[in-house]
């Protein structure tokens, strides 16, 4: 700790800070740019002055950067100095000198740092009197706008997409007054990241181009604590909504998660909410069709199954909430509650839920992987499957390397300093993946192999750390030496890290970088971390429900049983082999189809039930570290919407039933009763009752305008405020703007503080956790003891054939995931269909890039181009992952391509 | 005569002594004598001893900066040595002097100072437009290479060192040293904030001097001929000659070595042959575009880096540019204030905003638009571009003339103003 005296005050703060992190974090209003709390400091907008003093006696003074200038033992600065008022008060003119003042008609309006800044330091009157600068806007693609006269030049965009999210096509090009941001000719920003500089920038520079599809002012967006759904990571966010429409899906900060970041799928794949895909009525099939009846109706149909004699068999959702697969399960019996993933994923899912629990293994937390200080990637490619994994990877490697440049004085916080001392050196990184990975420009060393070979070199790093781990037979020529230097890179860090993962479809991969975790922890390491990602939101939470295989439930159309199935936010042809998915469903008495997309399951249903999304419902997903998070309703839906486990509640009601829930703490409390490994589930979030100075939590800004004058036209009369029976929020702009919880905020505001920026009111220490908490709760926590117990099954070596290929999954970060797909902008990015295939063997089969070929699958043929992948092994080809025109097969599976005989 | 050390070989219209005739000339005879008696830190003690201060604009004391950098087994490696050559500050063109005159001189003083620090690589960062002298120091190099001067085991003595020259791309502010090491580095050329300093981290993160051509050019000598000899060429208290050099409606401009200390009127009168006819002087900037003016009353100061920066400015380049009273000032700071506005790298706000507004105000006042508040504005402008507050000295550079000849010539500027023209016109 170190003593500094501001404005003549003193104050204890952390040592190692600069003075504009330590006076943020003491409450001071200075005003900043260029510096971002995950950036660091590089002192180009000049914006943080302050004057700092030598010691008692100097009265003079002299002005310096406060981002750049270290809180160091008896520091005196002042914040409250005529002169530095001055300078701050001229840099904003400066900055405003040739920004356009087009605030009215600027996305960015209301929540502009630029705004706040400009009003912080009094700056009022324009004194420029000559013509303003004006740049040529580009086209970025489906996700963001840009309006480059809006751009104060902070150099934030270009530092966060190349230095921290690796892209390479934003740059900044000429010089003087003249700089510009942006890429080398219009097109659509590669990098997955992108979307994070709508919030980066503090103007209107680059703007959410989705939101401005239906734009609204963010004081006039009602806002709930909401979790991603796209992918296994949990990513915390702020969906924003209005009149009934989804606007936009902002980030929302939690130091242990996501911290200030969104992948571009998470940010923008939201869209499937307002979809006209959405089921928003009871839907009964009569005669062959589906039409909409009441909820009476729909439920009177159902209830003569429910209490007739056909076996009900409940298919769960990794992509339902906890809350609702444990209704289907009160509902149908733990006996016949089926998980609701393939047989494959269920195996891979299980062995990684056993290997994470076990003793002695470490789950890290998002912000962990960060920290990491050697990292071993077995299987994944992150970015596609797992984006905000690999931002973390990146980080970690990075951050790796900063103590060399702190052994040179430089501190951790000078951003620009450390990167020129440590000249894009990184942390030890291998990639061991089926093909080429988006991390590989910062890894040590990047080696493509087909799954079983991967698992082999996973099998035989862990012998090589502890020797009782099990040996790996004749491994071919490079992998010895491989095994030995990531062995060697694993044992000599602090915090070694293992990512791995069920994308590449197998079991031995998954056990291998097991056995990678328990070998380091079985030769000592004490940070060893080993974090697996998973493919849904809510990947483990049936499978913490110890649900039964979805394949056991298909067999039931082979059994001759009478049956019946209630299909919980799942389309199951997504899941298993399309005959047997049709045997099935055609076999019931009668199928009920509880979602709230129309996909091919619903359209085969006998009752469909409309259920909420994330957006209009609350419930709480288990994410791939174990941590329970709880999204909150952001709006109520119209018309019978509403969460599935209401629905299960509802038909528990009309059958003899185990008790029903009229409400979110009815069921949590439940489902802590019955099912142990949830026993946590109703700390994840205050129940309803709670109340902040007797008063709920608004879900709308005090500014929030309209809500008596939107029905005027109608009806004068201010229509009644909904209820909220599941949580302590109001759908009100009244009440207690409370930041008590971290697991009820979603929009932070301070006075003065109108932008995202706000946050920094609301954290302990600007860029740390808040200080109320970070929300989630594990599930888990590492267990003592030294249970070592080693996979033991190693494959043997891959052999490729004759006439055959392997085809294994390739994930695609826009288009793999089936929500975020019926979004139009993310659609904009997914790739058509192909069949991936290396240079030889398309030699070999004389096929070239582009030609269409027949890929024969379990005697299927499917009718692709080809794609030639350098980085593919040979004798492997790859099949896009779950893209809306390709249906389920089974993969890794042996395949054969045929060339086209032209007709 | 006095003696001229740096400039001894250089004969006008014809071109630099070749490896032989340099030799001849006693050349590489330092570079001999270090290597095989003097050890790296006993060079640099030479130089400190010296009091050597830079000539690339700042003056600040050779020895003690190389002083800084790690040595020994445990230094980080490779080290560098970097000449600065960009000399693209206006009025400045003393370092070509040397370098198409005696390149030799360039290539020895490099091989020697590189010695001091230890550094195995050496770059010469050269003007973009300095073609021919990028001709005659790539031949010199290859020539010393020839020799055994450079490359591996020089002289049989163990020592390495690889030289590489840079042809700079051509921006005034790859001169400053930091955003010359980002040049190099093939990076923006924006300044690096210091600390670090390149002695510690500098290119490519490692541990880097540099240094001035005309500073370096006097290693070799001060190895040669001692301490003592070296502070006695000067007429001050700051040791050795200075290349002077004097551009402006003067009758002869040019460059010339004398000592230092040898005062303005001495320089213009004697070696610049003095104003041209009809014309009076109304003040100098003593030092390339970045400095102060001085004015009559300061013509017999000795011009030395402490002198001139007692009388309110500073020695720079030592390459002055002269303002009659046939040119109007005001024309003369908005001229320089267009170049420093353009060249100005767009990293800082007070800089990349600030310049070209000062720019425009300037220009209105010449073409009769001036307003009142704008002499309000300029005072701000250089109060706010000042040392510290942007984040390299350009920005400073750029306030000092336009500052101070605010200050002498005010009636000019609110004449401007008044009569909605410039009178010069
Ligand atoms: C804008 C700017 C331009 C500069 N240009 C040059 C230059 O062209 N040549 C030079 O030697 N020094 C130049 N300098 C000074 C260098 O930054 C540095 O101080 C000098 O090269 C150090 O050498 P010395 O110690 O030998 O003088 C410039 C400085 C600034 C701020
Ligand atoms: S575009 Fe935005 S983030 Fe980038 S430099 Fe301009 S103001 Fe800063
Ligand atoms: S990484 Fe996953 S959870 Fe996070 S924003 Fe992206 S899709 Fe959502
Ligand atoms: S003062 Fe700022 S903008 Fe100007 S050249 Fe230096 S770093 Fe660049
Ligand atoms: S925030 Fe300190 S200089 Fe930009």
């Amino acid at each position: 700790m170190a003593t500094i005296y501001v404005d003549n005050k003193p104050y204890v703060v952390n040592e190692g800070r600069n003075l504009l992190q330590v006076c943020l974090s003491l409450g001071f209003n200075l005003p900043y740019f260029c510096w971002h709390p995950a950036l660091g400091s590089v002192g180009a907008c000049r914006q943080c002055a302050v004057k700092q003093f030598k010691d008692e006696k100097d009265k003079r003074g002299k002005i310096v950067m406060a981002c750049m200038t270290p809180a160091a033992e008896g520091v005196r600065i002042a914040v409250d100095d005529e002169e530095a008022r001055q300078f701050r008060e001229t840099v904003i003119e400066w900055l405003m000198a040739n920004h356009p003042h087009d605030c009215p008609v600027c996305d960015e309006g209301g929540e502009c740092h630029l705004q706040d800044m400009t009003v912080m330091t009094g700056h009022n009157y324009r004194k420029y009197r000559f013509p303003k600068r004006t740049y040529q806007n580009q086209y970025l693609g489906p996700f963001i706008n840009h309006e480059m006269n809006r751009c104060i030049q902070c150099y934030r965009c270009v530092r966060f997409y190349q230095d921290y999210a690796g892209g390479q096509d934003l740059g900044v090009f000429a010089a003087h007054d003249r700089v510009y941001f942006g890429r080398h000719k219009d097109g659509v920003l590669e990098n997955e990241f992108s979307g994070n500089l709508v919030e980066l920038c503090p103007t209107g520079v680059f703007t959410d181009k989705t939101l401005k599809g239906h734009y609204t002012r963010a004081w006039d967006l009602q806002t709930a604590p909401s979790v991603c759904v796209h992918c296994g990571v949990g990513c915390n966010t702020t969906p924003g909504e209005r009149y009934g429409l989804l606007r936009r899906i902002h980030n929302r900060f939690n130091h242990d998660v996501n911290g200030y970041f969104l992948c571009d799928r998470g940010r923008y794949g939201y869209e499937f909410v307002n979809g006209e895909r959405r089921v928003r009525t009871p839907l009964l099939k009569r005669d062959g069709a589906l039409g909409p009846v009441t909820r009476a109706e729909a439920l009177t149909e159902i209830g003569k199954v429910l209490s007739g004699p056909a076996v009900l068999l409940g298919i769960g959702s990794p992509r339902a909430s906890i809350e609702s697969n444990f209704a289907l399960r009160e509902l149908v019996g733990p006996d016949r509650f089926y998980d609701g993933v393939s047989a494959r994923e269920r195996q891979l899912l299980s062995a990684m839920l056993s290997t994470l629990r076990a003793p002695g293994v470490h789950s890290p937390s998002l912000r962990e992987v960060g920290e990491a200080d050697a990292v071993f990637v077995l299987g994944e490619n992150l970015a596609e499957v797992a984006p905000m994994i690999a931002l973390q990877v990146r980080q970690a490697v990075y951050r790796s390397t900063v103590p060399m440049g702190e052994r040179l004085g430089i501190p951790a916080w000078h951003d620009s300093a450390i990167r020129e001392a440590i000249q894009g050196r990184h942390g030890p990184l291998y990639l061991a993946t089926v093909t080429g990975d988006k991390l590989a420009d910062v890894a040590t060393r990047s080696w493509c192999a087909a799954p079983d070979d991967l698992a082999r070199l996973g099998f035989a790093v862990a012998h090589c750390i502890d020797p009782t781990a099990p040996s790996v037979s004749d491994l071919s020529e490079e992998l010895p030496g491989l095994a030995k230097e990531i062995a060697g890179a694993l044992r000599s860090a602090q915090r070694p890290l293992i990512v791995s993962g069920p994308s590449c479809g197998s079991l031995a991969v998954v056990q291998a970088a097991a056995n990678v975790a328990i070998s380091l922890s079985a030769a000592g390491a004490q940070h060893a971390a080993l974090c697996y990602d998973a493919p849904e939101c809510n990947s483990f939470g049936p499978a913490l429900l110890d649900g039964h295989g979805l394949d056991e439930a298909l067999q039931a159309a082979k059994s001759g049983s009478v049956y019946a199935a209630i299909v919980l936010e799942n389309d199951l042809y997504r899941r298993a082999d399309r005959a047997a998915v049709d045997a099935f469903l055609e076999g019931a008495e009668q199928v009920v189809v509880i979602d709230h997309t129309v996909h091919d399951t619903t359209k085969r249903a006998d009752v469909v039930l409309p259920a909420a999304t994330f957006a209009e419902g609350d419930g709480t997903l288990v994410n791939n570290e174990g941590r329970a998070q709880r999204f909150v309703q952001v709006f109520k839906a119209q018309g019978d919407v509403q969460e599935s486990w209401r629905w299960l509640g509802e038909l528990s009601r009309t059958a003899p039933s185990n008790g029903a829930w009229q409400n979110l703490d009815h069921i949590c409390t439940r489902i802590a009763e019955t099912a142990p490994a949830l026993g946590e589930i109703a700390r994840v979030a205050p129940a309803a009752t709670a109340r902040f100075l007797a008063q709920r939590i608004p879900r709308q800004a005090h500014r929030y305008s309209g809500r008596t004058a939107i029905g005027a036209h109608v009806n004068v009369h201010e229509p009644a405020l909904p209820e909220d029976p599941d949580s302590p929020m109001a759908f009100s702009m009244e009440g207690f703007p409370s930041t008590c919880s971290s697991a009820l905020t979603s929009a932070y505001w301070a006075p003065g503080w109108n932008s995202v920026q706000a946050l920094n009111k609301f954290q302990a220490e600007v860029g740390g956790p808040l200080r109320v908490g970070n929300a989630g709760v594990r599930l888990w926590e590492v267990a003592e003891g030294h249970d070592h117990k080693y996979f033991e099954v190693i494959p043997p070596a891959f052999q490729s054939r004759e006439k055959e290929h392997l085809a294994v999954p390739l994930h695609h970060i826009f288009g793999s995931e089936e929500l975020s797909v019926l979004s139009p902008s993310v659609a904009e990015r997914a790739p058509a269909s192909y069949v991936a295939v290396n240079f030889r063997d398309a030699e070999a089969l004389q096929i070239t890039d582009g030609e269409n070929v027949q890929l024969v699958l379990d005697g299927i043929p499917y009718r692709l181009p080809v794609r030639i992948l350098p980085d593919l092994p040979s004798g492997v080809v790859g099949l896009p992952s779950g893209l809306p025109e390709m249906s389920w097969v089974k993969l890794p599976g042996w395949g054969k391509i045929v060339k086209e005989v032209p007709a | 005569m006095s003696e001229r050390p740096l400039t001894a070989n250089i004969r006008s219209n014809a071109p630099p002594l070749t490896v032989a005739e340099y030799e001849e000339a006693g050349g590489y005879q330092a570079l001999r004598k270090a290597l095989t008696t003097l050890a790296p830190a006993e060079v640099t003690k030479l130089i400190k001893e010296a009091n050597l201060r830079g000539r690339g604009g700042a003056g600040f004391p050779t020895g003690v900066k190389w002083g800084f950098v790690p040595m020994g087994a445990d230094a980080p490696r490779p080290k560098y040595l970097v000449v600065n050559a960009d000399e693209m500050e206006p009025g400045t063109f003393k370092d070509r002097l040397l370098l198409e005159g005696d390149p030799h001189l360039m290539v020895e003083s490099m091989i020697l100072s590189a010695y001091a620090i230890e550094a195995e690589i050496a770059y010469i960062f050269l003007r973009g437009e300095y073609v021919l002298a990028g001709k005659r120091v790539g031949q010199a190099i290859d020539e010393a290479r020839a020799r055994g001067y450079l490359g591996r085991n020089i002289l049989g003595t163990g020592y390495s060192l690889q030289i590489y020259m840079h042809m700079s791309a051509g921006r005034y502010i790859c001169g400053e040293e930091t955003a010359l090491l980002n040049s190099l580095e093939g990076k923006r050329a924006i300044p690096r904030a210091k600390p670090p300093f390149p002695q510690t981290s500098g290119l490519f993160g490692k541990p880097t001097i540099v240094n001035n051509v005309e500073t370096l050019c006097n290693v070799p000598h001060i190895v040669n001929r001692g301490v003592e000899w070296f502070k006695k060429l000067s007429r001050t208290k700051n040791g050795g000659t200075k290349l002077y050099g004097v551009s402006g409606k003067v009758k002869k401009p040019g460059v010339w070595e004398l000592p230092m200390g040898t005062t303005a009127r001495e320089i213009l009168e004697e070696h610049a042959g003095g104003m041209r006819d009809g014309l009076q002087l109304r003040g100098i900037i003593p030092g390339g575009a970045s400095t102060e003016f001085l004015f009559e009353e300061h013509l017999d100061l000795m011009m030395d880096f402490d002198t001139v920066q007692q009388a309110g400015s500073r020695l720079g380049t030592g390459t002055m540019i002269v303002l009659d009273d046939r040119t109007c000032p005001v024309g003369m700071v908005h001229n320089l204030t267009k170049f420093f506005a353009h060249e100005s790298c767009g990293w800082c706000t007070p800089c990349r905003e600030g310049l070209p507004w000062l720019e425009r105000i300037l220009k209105a006042l010449e073409d009769g638009k001036g307003a009142t508040g704008d002499l309000e504005e300029i005072r701000t402008h250089v109060k706010f571009l000042g040392p510290g507050l942007t984040y390299c000295p350009l920005a400073p550079g750029a306030m000092a003339p336009l500052g101070s000849a605010l200050n002498r010539w005010r009636d000019d500027f609110e004449k401007h103003i008044r009569e909605r023209r410039c009178p010069w016109r």
